[in-house]
């Protein structure tokens, strides 16, 4: 057998066999973090080897548990929820709103200083997130920011506008500078021009950017830590989680009920937009 | 600034043109007025002062009155570098970004070569693809260590078993075995970020050079080698950049796996374990310091060096 005739029979084999494991590799982690949800502890303890378990020994007593309120004995997920909810819809609601205009301007406005925003906002990625989280833990508790709701999202906002501006800028790009300046021609403004026409072309894209900011928001762990920790009431279902995971008080397979509903509404945000989000990110990645 | 060239374009022919110029200014300054304060106030004013804490000798119960003053020293950047763990974190933290980034874009290359050409369901199984880059850190990480754990993980309990191994391997809390965990961890759950920007420059090449390298009968592994890999060069030179940096300044994955222990004290961990552990925060802020110093030189060196490259090429 030649050479071309060997790697015409081997690639579609590894191809396959690349595709299987890749899908077990990223689905199987999913599909057993659900599964445990439902099992009491004792029947993962007998049996930990089972990849399936008889229905009549699943509960769903452990998401009763994880979202009962502390008082009532349960792990007070509801209350978690709740709070990385508002965090995170605040937090989309206002970065959009800032970066809506920010990224019209970078992309249509001569204005002094729009090489060096450009600049900035790349820089920002530069920096380690730990650098500005000492500094920040410090400010914010001398402003009375310290605990609070609104000091994280302060902190969500600035942490998502860069890829923000950068996804919105690379869709602004494509709408044609014509339709803009006929609507000059018409007397409008370009505010009104921005809430009228370019708001309702890109809209798509404006749904995956929010759709990116909520998923940042509601996923991040570090200042969630740094600023919440002491105050139970107020932490988000990511800090919930990671903290009550670390003791051994609370059993793994209600911590397991809580990583389902940490994970769902994520996972289910992403399967409504899932197109739109990736082209959204690579943007301009076609280019090379 | 360059006043003639200003005067210039406000001459009567011209005013029309420059009212426009200067509304433009303004619009565009008004426009980016928000986004710009929300990045000083959260970004650039704390890195600033950041510096400003790495020089000074503080911890959080002087800093309320200390304010920003005080003369500076520099104690602290000292005592970061002379500190016992300093330079094996560093080493650590090294080997855990160039490992994870060169794993991750090489399995999401492999992985969007493989989806590359359509197939029945394609759409459904790339969608999954990206699972573990959307879903949260922190029950990902948790479902890691249930899989992992050496009681009842299913990962040990299977190896036991059935694979013959002796005893169940601690995973998360045992060297090597910690740094390997949390490198594949990393692999797994940033893998789709490569997968999706190699996906989409896959797409846009033309397949016109594709087809004449099969005519003149070149094996699958020599059109990729010659032909599809020098397009996407450009691609991953900047995937690997990107997930360099992001790795480099990474702290949940390791956090919530194993704390830092075992041999995976990756240097934002330890910075953060300066600042609530000891609440050492000028110590923590010089660590921090010396980090993105170490990054900043890193990066210049590799752009010099891809710099040099892509004129060879």
């Amino acid at each position: 057998m030649n050479r071309l005739a060997f790697e015409t029979k081997l690639w579609p084999v590894l191809r396959w066999l690349l595709i299987a494991t890749l899908v077990v590799a990223t689905v199987f982690p999913f599909y057993y973090m659900v599964l445990l949800s439902f099992v009491p502890i004792e029947q993962l303890l007998q049996h930990p080897e089972r990849l399936w378990v008889p229905l009549e020994n699943l509960t769903t007593e452990t998401y009763r548990e994880v979202l009962r309120s502390e008082e009532e004995g349960g792990q007070g997920f509801a209350l978690f929820m709740r709070n990385s909810a508002i965090v995170s819809l605040a937090c989309t609601l206002l970065t959009l709103l800032a970066v809506i205009p920010g990224a019209y301007a970078v992309s249509r406005l001569k204005f002094k200083g729009r090489q060096f925003m450009g600049t900035l906002f790349l820089a920002v990625y530069l920096f380690p997130a730990i650098v500005i989280a000492i500094p920040l833990f410090v400010g914010f508790s001398r402003v009375g920011l310290g605990t609070s709701l609104i000091g994280l999202v302060l902190v969500y906002i600035a942490l998502t506008v860069p890829t923000s501006i950068h996804m919105l800028r690379s869709y602004f790009e494509t709408i044609p500078v014509s339709i803009d300046e006929a609507a000059k021609l018409d007397g409008a403004s370009r505010w009104t021009t921005l809430r009228t026409i370019t708001v309702p072309l890109a809209m798509p894209t404006i749904m995956s950017t929010a759709l990116y900011i909520f998923m940042i928001a509601w996923n991040e762990l570090l200042f969630a830590l740094l600023f919440l920790v002491t105050d139970r009431d107020k932490w988000t279902v990511s800090l919930g989680l990671s903290q009550l995971s670390n003791g051994i008080e609370v059993s793994k397979t209600v911590l397991m009920a809580g990583s389902v509903l940490l994970t769902i509404p994520v996972v289910l945000l992403y399967g409504l937009a899932e197109r739109a989000l990736t082209e959204g990110l690579t943007a301009g990645a076609d280019k090379g | 600034m360059s006043t003639p060239t200003l005067t210039r374009a406000a001459a009567p022919p011209r005013r029309r043109a420059s009212l426009d110029a200067r509304m433009e200014n303004r619009d565009g300054l008004t426009m980016i007025a928000p986004t710009a304060l929300i990045i000083l106030v959260v970004i650039v004013i704390p890195i600033g002062w950041n510096v400003v804490l790495a020089f000074q000798d503080t911890s959080l119960e002087t800093i309320a009155e200390r304010g920003i003053t005080g003369s500076p020293t520099f104690d602290n950047i000292v005592r970061v570098l002379t500190a016992s763990g300093f330079w094996s974190s560093l080493w650590t933290t090294v080997v855990y970004s160039v490992a994870a980034t060169a794993g991750s874009v090489a399995v999401g290359l492999a992985a969007a070569l493989a989806f590359r050409r359509p197939f029945r369901s394609r759409g459904l199984l790339r969608a999954f693809m990206l699972l573990p880059y959307v879903a949260p850190v922190v029950a990902v990480a948790f479902v890691w260590e249930m899989l992992l754990n050496p009681q009842y993980g299913l990962v040990n309990t299977w190896g036991t078993s059935w694979l013959g191994w002796d005893e169940p391997v601690d995973f998360l809390g045992q060297e090597p075995f910690a740094l390997l965990t949390v490198i594949a961890f990393e692999i797994w759950r940033y893998f789709p970020f490569a997968f999706m920007f190699l996906t989409a420059r896959l797409v846009a090449l033309p397949v016109e050079l594709e087809e004449a390298a099969r005519v003149d009968g070149a094996t699958p592994s020599q059109t990729f080698r010659h032909v599809i890999f020098p397009q996407l060069v450009p691609t991953i030179a900047l995937l690997c950049l990107l997930r360099l940096i992001m790795t480099f300044n990474k702290f949940d994955d390791v956090y919530l796996l194993t704390g830092g222990t075992a041999g995976t004290e990756i240097a934002p961990v330890r910075v953060y374990d300066q600042l609530t552990g000891n609440l050492d925060i000028g110590g923590a802020a010089a660590n921090a310091l010396v980090l993105a110093v170490v990054l900043a030189l890193f990066l210049t060196v590799y752009m010099r060096f891809f710099g040099r490259k892509e004129q060879d090429g």
